[in-house]
């Protein structure tokens, strides 16, 4: 069993409420936190821990806590992003409906090293129901003294407001979320100015995902030197993966990063392996934005080495061999599913998705979907796929916000990982519309490398 | 020596200014500035082309990704180039800064990228647009447009939408810059109108139907870089290269207002009225609706003289030599007759029926489309 430190106490019955949550433990490290550290405290045993931003940047988060402005007597905001639009990603949602108490903890300790007396909570629409189970903890947690004025005595105040997003994934894009917080279109703003010095109502803004703030908790708790034994190397502690796709056991899983991907997929702890003992083809390891990788490649890196579940190893040759562990949306694929109708079902999301600000991504995304179409729906020719290299090549790197890039990279990926499949699909247009390629080739050994001929 | 040393005591008195090398040229800027401007100070071909930044305006630009450049070095304290393309328009200068713009092909890449996605729903009608001949698209394609487009597929269109009595609204033909949007926001009184709709659904839009009718929203159609926006009482009448463009000015009543404008005249007739712009498309000051609209006579104004327009624009082509309405060669082939008019081609021709809509017809039409 792997060690645990943000679902450990998950299946306690009643952990939502306050009670529970504090008699098995809660709300000692807000305590430890106000009490003892202090904001400096809190800060340096975050900047120890190594905790790295959860979204799926992977920012290492006491950096970015340092890097806010004080200047005097404006204001300081934190804000949590709960926007957690991205498909295959479903993480945050299960810590906010089942614990919500941990992410207000977090929340309080964050604002607290902050110096933030107002804390945002921006949830995604779709999410209807948790709103509601948010602000009873926050009533409850507000009735014990551990929010208002003059949290338990120590003068520090803090208020948390849930805002609910009207459903647009860019609003999960940090300026984004802060102009939709401010009641205005969700456009995200061009930086700089960052939000750590003009963000929310042009005050300095920290803006941090649910899983990353609800991490503080456990930090604060053993401390920073323990957390950092957890994981390996630069990847430190715990991460939810919300595993998904043609898996046996799909759901939410919080396993410490010192496994390999080919254990996360087989383990009967975690995914328990393929459904109907079929074989892996392709796999997406941290949600649709980051790149397809095909089975040969997913478990063993281009050098060989055992891929393991870190940042650095899933980064591990770059885009050209690796991909990204993102926000942690594990979407597995077997060897019935067709990449290039998944492709489309992207591209089709990041056309509707994409806010229409700037000329690359508002047209780009759009073109792609319907090149993806007519591959898909065996209308496709062969220049399609060259062309599509095209347009994805000239959305990268040129937009305001990262969506472009997002949109971009799983249409890269998959051209450069699953070419042959783009080919037979415009090859052979009517069977591509009754059967699929297959699994191909695609979970061979790869080859080895060949030294060049002197 | 004195005058030198006064000199020296004034020069240490400024601002320290910023060293920036743009395409090898160097050029030294007040801090603060951002490339695009530090490129303007230069001039010439390296400055990056603008379809969405307007330097009156405050907070435009970042969104058309046409002026992207090459920073290829950081600054003096941080050497390093910076990861992907900048908009020149949004990003500060640096000291010792070096930014590529058309020596690098990259960029130049990226843009012809970027021209490609902005004709992609565009719809091309030049031929029938008012603003042809000064339509910063136009120009833009013409510099750095393919010969043809790639995309297969049909564009996306919009009804046409009159947006009060003088401004009709082209949503086809928009790129999405938000000018006419920061320019109701920052000019105007109310802004009634903004962006509708998400992705390449978007539009300019008002909430609903409203008319816009504040005392400056005219501006709107300056600051447009496309067809978008245009004058109704300008659409139609005539090409802009057909036109003779003066400087004028009139005591305009509101106290906003600078009066002094551009008369687009043939003989003595005003077709329309807009702001002064300069070489980059930028009006100097806004008009009031009152002089854009309403003052359409000659004798409404004061004619300075001939406007200066730039010599690779279509509308220098125009000379000023014909200053009176050309006389009508009709009467005088005539001997003095008036012309009269002997039939009506629609009542006479069994073609031009007007119940019959030509877009209707599948294919080219036909004369069996005409006997049904």
């Amino acid at each position: 069993m792997g060690r645990k430190l943000l679902l450990d106490k998950a299946h306690i019955e009643g952990i939502r409420y306050y009670d529970t949550y504090r008699s098995n433990g809660g709300y000692a490290a807000a305590e430890k936190a106000l009490k003892t550290l202090g904001p400096d405290g809190v800060l340096d045993e975050v900047k120890k821990s190594g905790l790295r931003g959860r979204g799926g940047a992977g920012f290492p988060t006491g950096l970015k806590w340092s890097f806010i402005a004080k200047p005097e007597g404006v204001p300081r905001y934190l804000v949590c992003n709960a926007d957690e639009s991205e498909p295959g990603t479903f993480k945050d949602r299960y810590l906010m409906e089942f614990i919500p108490h941990l992410l207000i903890e977090g929340l309080l300790i964050s604002s607290f090293a902050l110096g933030a007396n107002s804390c945002y909570i921006y949830i995604r629409g779709e999410y209807a129901w948790i709103p509601d189970i948010l602000e009873q903890a926050i009533a409850e947690a507000k009735n014990k003294g551990w929010l208002g004025k003059n949290i338990q005595g120590t003068g520090f105040d803090l208020e948390i407001y849930v805002q609910r997003g009207a459903g647009a994934y860019i609003c999960g894009e940090e300026t984004a979320l802060i102009e939709s917080l401010e009641g205005k279109r969700g456009n995200p703003r061009i930086k700089p100015p960052f939000p750590a010095v003009k963000g929310l109502w042009q005050s300095p803004t920290v803006v941090n995902n649910v899983e990353t703030l609800a991490a503080v908790v456990p930090i604060i708790n053993i401390g920073g030197d323990e957390y950092i034994k957890y994981g390996t190397g630069k990847s430190t502690g715990t991460k939810l993966i919300s595993a998904c796709g043609n898996i046996n056991k799909p759901g939410v899983y919080e396993i410490e990063m010192n496994i390999s991907v080919e254990e996360f997929i087989y383990s009967d702890e975690y995914c328990g392996g393929i459904k109907n003992n079929k074989r892996l083809k392709a796999c997406i390891p941290g949600g649709s934005s980051v790149p397809v990788l095909p089975a040969n490649l997913l478990l063993k890196t281009a050098k060989g080495e055992t891929r393991m579940m870190t940042y650095e190893s899933l980064a591990d040759g770059g885009f050209a061999t690796g991909s990204m562990l993102g926000s942690g949306g594990f979407i597995v694929m077997d060897e019935d599913q067709c990449i290039v109708r998944n492709t489309l079902t992207f591209a089709r999301f990041y056309h509707h998705e994409s806010c229409g600000q700037c000329s690359p991504c508002r047209e780009g995304t759009g073109w792609m979907k319907k090149v993806l179409q007519n591959i898909e729906y065996g209308k496709g020719k062969m220049s399609d796929i060259d062309l599509l290299w095209d347009i994805q090549r000239k959305i990268e790197g040129n937009t305001i916000c990262p969506l472009g890039d997002a949109a971009a990279w799983p249409v890269a990926a998959a051209i450069r990982h699953f070419r042959d499949e783009f080919e037979w699909h415009v090859a052979n247009p009517q069977e591509s519309q009754t059967r699929n390629f297959g699994l191909a080739h695609y979970a061979d050994p790869l080859p080895a490398p060949t030294p060049a001929a002197v | 020596m004195l005058p030198a040393s006064t000199k020296d005591i004034k020069m240490a008195e400024e601002i320290k200014l910023f060293k920036v090398k743009i395409d090898n040229i160097s050029v030294e800027v007040e801090p603060g500035t951002t490339i695009l401007n530090a490129a303007r100070k230069i001039g010439g071909e390296v400055v990056p082309p603008a379809m969405c930044y307007y330097s009156k305006l405050q907070g435009s630009g970042g969104k058309c990704r046409t002026c992207l450049v090459k920073v290829s070095k950081g600054s003096d304290a941080d050497p390093r180039p910076m990861p992907k393309l900048v908009a020149s328009c949004r990003t500060t200068v640096m000291d010792g800064m070096e930014v590529a713009n058309i020596t690098s092909p990259e960029v130049l890449d990226a843009r012809k990228g970027v021209v490609e996605f902005l004709l992609l729903n565009h719809p091309l009608d030049c031929p029938v647009c008012d603003q042809a001949g000064e339509c910063h698209l136009q120009d833009l394609s013409y510099e750095h447009g393919a010969d043809s487009t790639r995309y297969e597929f049909k564009r996306r269109t919009f009804d046409k939408v009159d947006l009060g009595d003088h401004i009709k609204l082209h949503m086809t033909r928009c790129i999405l810059c938000y000018r006419c949007v920061y320019t109701a926001d920052q000019l105007t009184e109310k802004r009634e109108h903004g962006i509708l709709g998400r992705g390449d659904a978007s539009e300019i839009s008002t909430y609903i139907s409203q008319s816009l009718d504040n005392d400056f929203i005219g501006n709107v159609i300056d600051v447009c870089p496309v067809g978008a926006l245009t004058d109704q009482t300008f659409r139609f009448k005539n090409r802009v290269w057909f036109l003779k463009p003066v400087d004028a000015h009139r005591d305009c009543e509101n106290p906003k207002c600078c009066g002094k404008t551009v008369l687009w005249m043939r003989g003595d007739e005003v077709f329309r009225v807009t702001a002064r712009k300069d070489k980059y498309g930028e009006v100097e000051a806004f008009i009031c609706d009152t002089c854009r609209f309403d003052k359409k006579e000659a004798k409404d104004w004061i004619i300075e003289g001939p406007r200066k327009i730039e010599r690779n624009s279509v509308i220098s082509q125009g000379h000023y030599v014909n200053t009176v309405k050309p006389k009508d060669p009709l009467v005088d082939v005539l001997d003095g007759r008036q012309p009269k008019l002997l039939f009506d081609i629609h009542s006479e021709s069994k073609v031009n029926r007007p119940d019959i809509d030509l877009s209707k017809i599948n294919g080219p039409a036909h004369s069996d489309d005409f006997k049904k």
